[in-house]
């Protein structure tokens, strides 16, 4: 069990009036800490330490039948879990690994932030570069998108895109190299 | 059926604080809650705090919680008779609640029907139409016949488009030399990201305000839960929100709460909803806006004025019960106010901060919804907010004095959080005046007093 708001707002008038500054409950399942504030009121810490209990997900055959349930109505959203599927299981591969650095000479564009590596502005639409490509410092080269916010993924040195490390798509780690940019001899 | 004659088990299909929000309720009314997990949020403090938890997919959302399948397969997995969606993901998504009535689940929300006429914003305006509100002038624009009623609705003029909704796909256009290529990027940015070309314009106003009224329907009957003001923006997020909307004429703020009702009988609506308007203070006039068919991250500064828990009354009308509210029993107390508590750094621009919780202490005795606590991580799948905190008090002054102390009294150590700017607008005198408008924020992030601004934002860093 958890204490509930109610449960907490009872220990606080209790508290009140006592001569104590610092109230610390712990239980197999959670850890309630609750902190005199100089001046008057309380802060609250609290921490749910039970394991969360996870059940059987549902088994392929399940899912289909959820699928057959919703008749010709799959289509696109299912076609998308697909191939979401299939990126994070690439991804588990490679997407997540750390810095390349500079190789022969390269100079490597890295994620600003951890986030979903995108080529193009938005589905369907043409990559902002493709290998061989003349990029300036400004050039946008990439988004990255964090937080379901768009960042702009500029190519930070004058030179050609060399390489494209990364999928479309794919997750990107924080300080990642997104793209290899060979500067002008 | 239990003896309750109600659901024994219901499947959570979100994640972050309305996750916790609703198995709250659900723990209080001794429902058993199933709760949806990706691979980023298998550990997360919503997931201990379920009384179980599915897997639904890997981290990215597209491959869980936007997977109506995965979650329509979870429900009947996990022997749940109902799912409640939450907010955004699939809540508003007609092909979940038709998904749920094929594998024999109840869908927590609106029926399938209402979520498409509610989820194309053309429609809507038909419909707001049809039941007598008051909508902005504009009409659908094609290409060829857009300069036209660009000039017939007077400039400037908002593109919108159909398919969007939240803010999303919306550009002001000012000149009419701007208008041909507006329409055309807009079309090809809608079809792209909503799979629907058609995009209309309208006028577009400002200064004006955001104000919105809570609806709860059986079906048959329409009550409103009063208003809420939601004006504090940026790009059109809300950032504070706040019950009832201040400084609205006493004919105002019965007009808006009558059309509402007038829409939602209009719909049959069944579930919690919320009608979104604009108001044209300078005119004392509102406009119809959107419907939003599920519940609203604010939807706790109505809870605090009203003493109603609204996620309950969700699941009483889905479990077949007629409302168990009449409009005269429906009585306001006070006033209160929401500070959403996100992970961006104001400092740098509002870039998003994910990372893992270091320390997170928040106020005893004001209402927080959070889904973080020590060592949570904070995923880059997701969106950013953290914490909703929420204080009441029997005035305005004093629901704001009582909010700056808990905001006071709060730390969030590990990622940066906004918490700062929530400080210096709560201690502004334009916010404590009330009625501000949309612009407002970026106003104030803009201009002079953003210095002021932004020597605060350090105690909300961490």
């Amino acid at each position: 069990m958890e204490l509930s708001n109610e449960d907490v707002a009872d220990i606080l008038a209790l508290l009140d009036s006592l001569p104590y500054n610092e109230f610390d409950l712990q239980t197999p399942r959670f850890r309630l800490t609750l902190r005199r504030v100089p001046g008057g009121g309380w802060t609250e810490e609290s921490q749910i330490l039970a394991d969360p209990v996870a059940i059987k997900p549902a088994a392929d055959g399940a899912k289909a039948g959820a699928r057959a349930g919703t008749g010709g109505d799959v289509g696109a959203g299912e076609v998308a879990g697909a191939r979401a599927d299939a990126v994070a299981a690439e991804a588990a591969g490679r997407g997540a690994t750390g810095t390349e650095g500079e190789r022969d000479g390269l100079v490597a564009v890295a994620a600003p932030l951890p986030g979903t590596f995108y080529r193009a502005p938005r589905p369907g639409a043409a990559p902002f570069v493709e290998v061989g490509d003349e990029v300036g410092e400004d050039t946008v080269v990439a988004i990255v998108e964090t937080m379901k916010l768009m960042n702009s993924v500029h190519a930070g040195t004058r030179g050609r895109v060399a390489e494209i490390c990364l999928g479309n798509a794919e997750p990107a780690a924080q300080g990642a190299t997104l793209m290899l940019i060979e500067p002008p001899a | 059926m239990s003896p309750r004659h109600g659901f024994g088990r219901i499947l959570v299909a979100n994640r972050g604080e309305i996750a916790a929000r609703v198995i709250r309720t659900c723990r209080r009314l001794g429902i058993e809650t199933v709760l949806t997990v990706s691979d980023a949020d298998a550990g997360s403090r919503p997931a201990r705090l379920a009384d179980k938890t599915i897997r639904i997919g890997p981290a990215p959302a597209l491959a869980s919680y936007l997977d109506a399948d995965a979650v329509a397969a979870a429900a009947v997995a996990a022997g749940a008779d109902a799912v409640h969606p939450g907010y955004g993901f699939l809540s508003e998504n007609p092909r979940l609640a038709r998904a749920c009535a094929a594998a024999g689940v109840v869908f927590i929300g609106p029926a399938p029907e209402t979520l498409e006429a509610t989820g194309d914003k053309l429609a809507a305006r038909e419909l707001a139409i049809a039941a007598g509100l008051p909508v902005l002038p504009g009409a659908e624009a094609e290409p060829a016949g857009a300069a036209g009623l660009a000039a017939r609705i007077g400039y400037p003029v908002l593109v919108k488009a159909a398919g969007g909704g939240g803010g999303r796909g919306l550009r002001v256009v000012r000149d009419p030399a701007d208008l041909a290529h507006a329409v055309t990027v807009a079309s090809a940015e809608a079809a792209a990201a909503f799979g629907d070309p058609r995009v209309y314009l309208e006028r577009y106003v400002s200064p004006a305000r955001h104000v919105e009224v809570q609806l709860l329907g059986d079906g048959d009957r329409v009550v409103h839960l009063g208003d809420r003001d939601c004006s504090v923006q940026r790009r059109y997020q809300k950032l504070i929100e706040e019950a009832p909307a201040p400084l609205l004429g006493a004919g105002l703020r019965q007009r808006l709460r009558a059309a509402a009702v007038a829409l939602g009988e209009r719909l049959s609506y069944r579930g919690a909803g919320t009608v979104e308007f604009l108001v044209d203070p300078g005119r004392e006039a509102h406009y119809f806006l959107e419907v939003n068919a599920r519940i609203q991250v604010e939807h706790p500064v109505t809870e605090a004025v009203t003493g109603l828990d609204i996620v309950a009354e969700q699941i009483a009308i889905a479990e077949g019960r007629p409302l168990r509210i009449r409009q005269e029993d429906v009585t306001f107390s006070g006033h209160a106010i929401e500070c959403r508590i996100n992970a961006e750094d104001p400092a740098a621009g509002f870039l998003p901060s994910p990372g893992t919780i270091t320390n997170a202490v928040f106020p005893a005795g004001v209402r927080v919804d959070t889904h973080v606590q020590a060592g949570s991580a904070v995923p880059p799948h997701y969106d950013s907010l953290l914490a909703k905190i929420i204080a009441h008090g029997p005035d305005r002054a004093a629901a704001i004095g009582r909010l700056a102390g808990a905001l006071g009294q709060c730390v969030i150590d590990g990622v940066a959080t906004n918490l700062g700017m929530h400080r210096a607008l709560l201690a502004s005198e334009e916010f404590a005046a009330g009625g501000v408008d949309t612009r407002y924020l970026e106003r104030v992030l803009d201009g002079e007093s953003a210095a002021a601004v932004l020597e605060n934002y350090g105690a909300g860093r961490g």
